[in-house]
């Protein structure tokens, strides 16, 4: 039987993996996805939550998160080809002439 | 047939009329051959203009709209108006900007007007959905005017960076918001404050609310999650980096504000503990990291981390005085930082070239008018007498004194007296040092003039009279509390 | 509950079993010959032009900003359709505003000229 927790906990490690992925990683097109995944993760807690709760509001919101990661992601894409054009690369690390 | 709910456009008029008004610079940039960006402007500033008038009558209003995802009450009447007289003032620093720089952009006031419909929804939403979807309108839009510049690495490494983190610490929140809707079973303010006030609040919940608290942190740039501020506002452009600083911060206070007074306002014991920690960081280490920076952007980037902190002071507090103190100090802070964007904007010329403290050395000579106008907006962020950023460092720390929290307000008086020190040293090189190359006349433009005049006008006067505006402040927290 | 998985899982060892039987017999049994034009990747029977990691033009990216972003947007004329009876007038208005704000970009992006190729 699936329940609640196999949702959230399944959520919770695909939220993590984003997050390290978001860390750990060095190429600018895998942070992007990274990020994705973890709205993504979210978007599977919302669901099973809406599903538990028998509410309608967690698939609603879900509809809305992906059209804003989608947009986000739209707009990370254009800045990634307005760096790469400047700078001939997408690595991170060379991406630093602003100190952090 | 289902039931049309209750529409109630009236709650939404002024962000209504900036998006109309972007929709309709999008489409007449595209056919006009020379100087769109003028035409993008001054559609921006009459929309401005009629939101600001459209708005005015609005106060006093308590009305939900959209079925309860928005409401029109006082406190979004006020931040409404912040929002309108940020996106005013940063139209007029922006054409002159546009033209130092000789760029064409139309859609640079189009995602203006974009970015501040999407500030107002989320200052005006009672339903976590409608406040995150208000708060990715702003960023995004936010994200691509960072990056506006064709030509500059600089604006586009920050405008990457600001993405990056900024999506980041949207991911958080919105993970925020699943855990409360499932801890709770409701998305809207009423529900979960409902469900916080019934005493049996899981650890699920608990930790919803700090991954919200940790992602507005980031918005507001509030130590430890400030660390994008300097980069982002270093590398965008000018007007811009003022807007960040004043709108974008006041729009996350605001939904910050009512998402933890109208929510979590019974367990604020526990969130004011993680407040008081993020303040005092957040105070110390901006104020700190402010007095080794040369480049001036960087230096008002710390400062206005650290005048985060002081806003964070009148969360602690928690009573009405506090909130109060706090729409006060926006209010203020928004004239005297555009305003010192503004000086920052005109000594700044083509590229950016001259960004460097070093660079005001001279300036009380050879613009007089522009090096007092500098050093009231650098007085009123120090917090000194008589400018409109004194009242509202001690509103702020007056309503922490009375709620009990005297050691955060000796940090707070003791960092700010630290503040002075950077600031005045601009002062200083404006009057006291000569520049070793005299540079070429800087030109004013009746764009930049006016903004000009209007900050400096309106620091000084909310400085010494400022009862009738924190009446204001204090009427608009009403609905709040 | 669980008993009706059974087929399932059933199916999957079936499947796991052929597969992994036809690869390892044909590893062992089969003979080896390898030649150059053998070892060469079937692209329809064309010589390859080159490797599949080489770049692409950028303007794919264009094209796929605007893909994701306008095809993302369905998401809302979905669950809108389906109850489009009962919305009569109001949810058709509302729809057609907000289609409006998307033609508005539509414009924009088609004057721009980010759908012209060349």
């Amino acid at each position: 039987m699936v329940t609640l927790e196999h949702y959230l906990v399944l959520s919770a490690l695909l939220f993590a993996l984003g997050i390290a992925g978001v860390m750990l990683r060095r190429n600018l097109i895998v942070i992007l996805m990274s990020l994705e995944l973890m709205m993504n993760a979210v978007n599977l807690s919302f669901v099973a939550f809406s599903r538990y709760l028998g509410s309608i509001e967690g698939q609603i919101f879900v509809l809305f998160v992906m059209v804003v990661a989608a947009a986000e992601v739209a707009v990370g894409l254009a800045i990634a080809v307005a760096v790469f054009k400047q700078r001939g690369t997408i690595n991170i690390n060379d991406i630093s002439l602003l100190k952090w | 047939m289902i039931p049309v709910p209750e529409i109630n456009l009236g709650g939404v008029l002024p962000a209504l009329i900036l998006g109309v008004a972007g929709l309709l610079a999008t489409l007449l940039g595209l056919f006009v051959r020379k100087g769109a960006a003028t035409v993008g402007a001054i559609i921006g500033f009459t929309a401005v203009l009629i939101a600001l008038a459209a708005n005015a009558p609005l106060r006093f209003m308590n009305t939900p709209a959209f079925s309860g995802m928005i409401v029109l009450d006082t406190f979004s009447w006020f931040f409404n108006l912040l929002i309108l007289l940020s996106v005013g003032l940063t139209i007029l620093i922006s054409m002159k900007y546009l033209t130092d720089q000789g760029l064409d952009l139309y859609e640079y006031f189009a995602i203006l007007l974009f970015s501040s419909v999407g500030m107002m929804f989320m200052v005006s939403g009672t339903h976590l959905l409608m406040i995150f979807v208000g708060l990715e309108t702003l960023s995004i839009g936010v994200y691509v005017l960072t990056g506006v510049l064709p030509k500059s690495s600089k604006a586009s490494e920050a405008s990457l960076k600001y993405l990056l983190l900024g999506s980041f610490s949207s991911a958080l929140f919105l993970y925020g918001a699943a855990l409360l809707y499932g801890a709770s079973g409701s998305l809207s303010l009423a529900g979960l404050a409902k469900y916080f006030q019934s005493g049996s609040v899981s650890t699920m919940g608990l930790i919803g609310m700090g991954l919200l608290l940790v992602g507005f942190s980031f918005k507001v740039a509030a130590v430890p999650f400030h660390m994008w501020t300097p980069d982002v506002y270093d590398g965008a452009p000018s007007p811009i980096t003022g807007f960040m600083s004043v709108g974008v911060k006041a729009a996350a206070f605001a939904a910050f504000l009512r998402v933890f007074f109208e929510c979590f306002g019974s367990a604020q014991v526990t969130w004011s503990h993680i407040l008081w920690i993020l303040a005092v960081l957040t105070m110390i280490l901006g104020n700190l990291a402010a007095l080794v920076q040369s480049n001036i952007k960087r230096m008002l980037a710390y400062s206005s981390i650290a005048h985060a902190g002081y806003i964070l002071i009148g969360m602690v507090a928690g009573t009405a005085m506090g909130a109060a103190g706090i729409l006060y100090y926006l209010l203020a802070y928004i004239f005297t930082n555009l305003g010192a964007f503004a000086v920052v904007t005109m000594v700044g010329r083509k590229g950016e070239a001259n960004i460097s403290i070093d660079d005001y050395r001279g300036l009380g000579k050879s613009h007089p008018a522009l090096a007092l106008a500098m050093s009231i907006f650098l007085f009123s962020l120090a917090g000194i007498p008589p400018t409109a950023g004194f009242i509202g460092k001690f509103t702020i720390f007056g309503a922490a004194i009375a709620s009990g929290y005297i050691w955060l307000v000796i940090i707070g008086v003791l960092t700010s007296a630290a503040s002075v020190f950077y600031y005045f040293r601009v002062v200083m090189k404006m009057y006291m040092e000569a520049p070793e190359v005299e540079p070429e006349s800087l030109k004013f433009s009746p764009s930049m003039a006016l903004a000009l005049t209007l900050t400096v006008m309106v620091v000084l006067y909310i400085g010494i009279f400022p009862t009738t505006y924190l009446n204001l402040a204090t009427e608009s927290v009403k609905s709040l509390f | 509950m669980i008993e009706s998985y059974v087929p399932i899982l059933v199916t999957f060892l079936v499947a796991t079993f052929i597969g992994s039987a036809i690869i390892v017999l044909s590893t062992v049994l089969a003979k080896r010959n390898p030649t150059p034009i053998k070892l060469m990747p079937y692209e329809c029977g064309m010589d390859p032009i080159g490797g599949a990691r080489q770049r692409f033009s950028v303007r794919f990216f264009i094209i796929g900003m605007l893909f994701i972003v306008f095809d993302i947007e369905l998401i809302f004329l979905f669950p809108w359709a389906k109850i489009f009876n009962q919305l009569i007038p109001f949810g058709f208005i509302e729809m057609l505003l907000f289609v409006l704000v998307l033609l508005v970009g539509l414009v924009y992006v088609w004057k721009k000229g980010a759908l012209e190729w060349e």
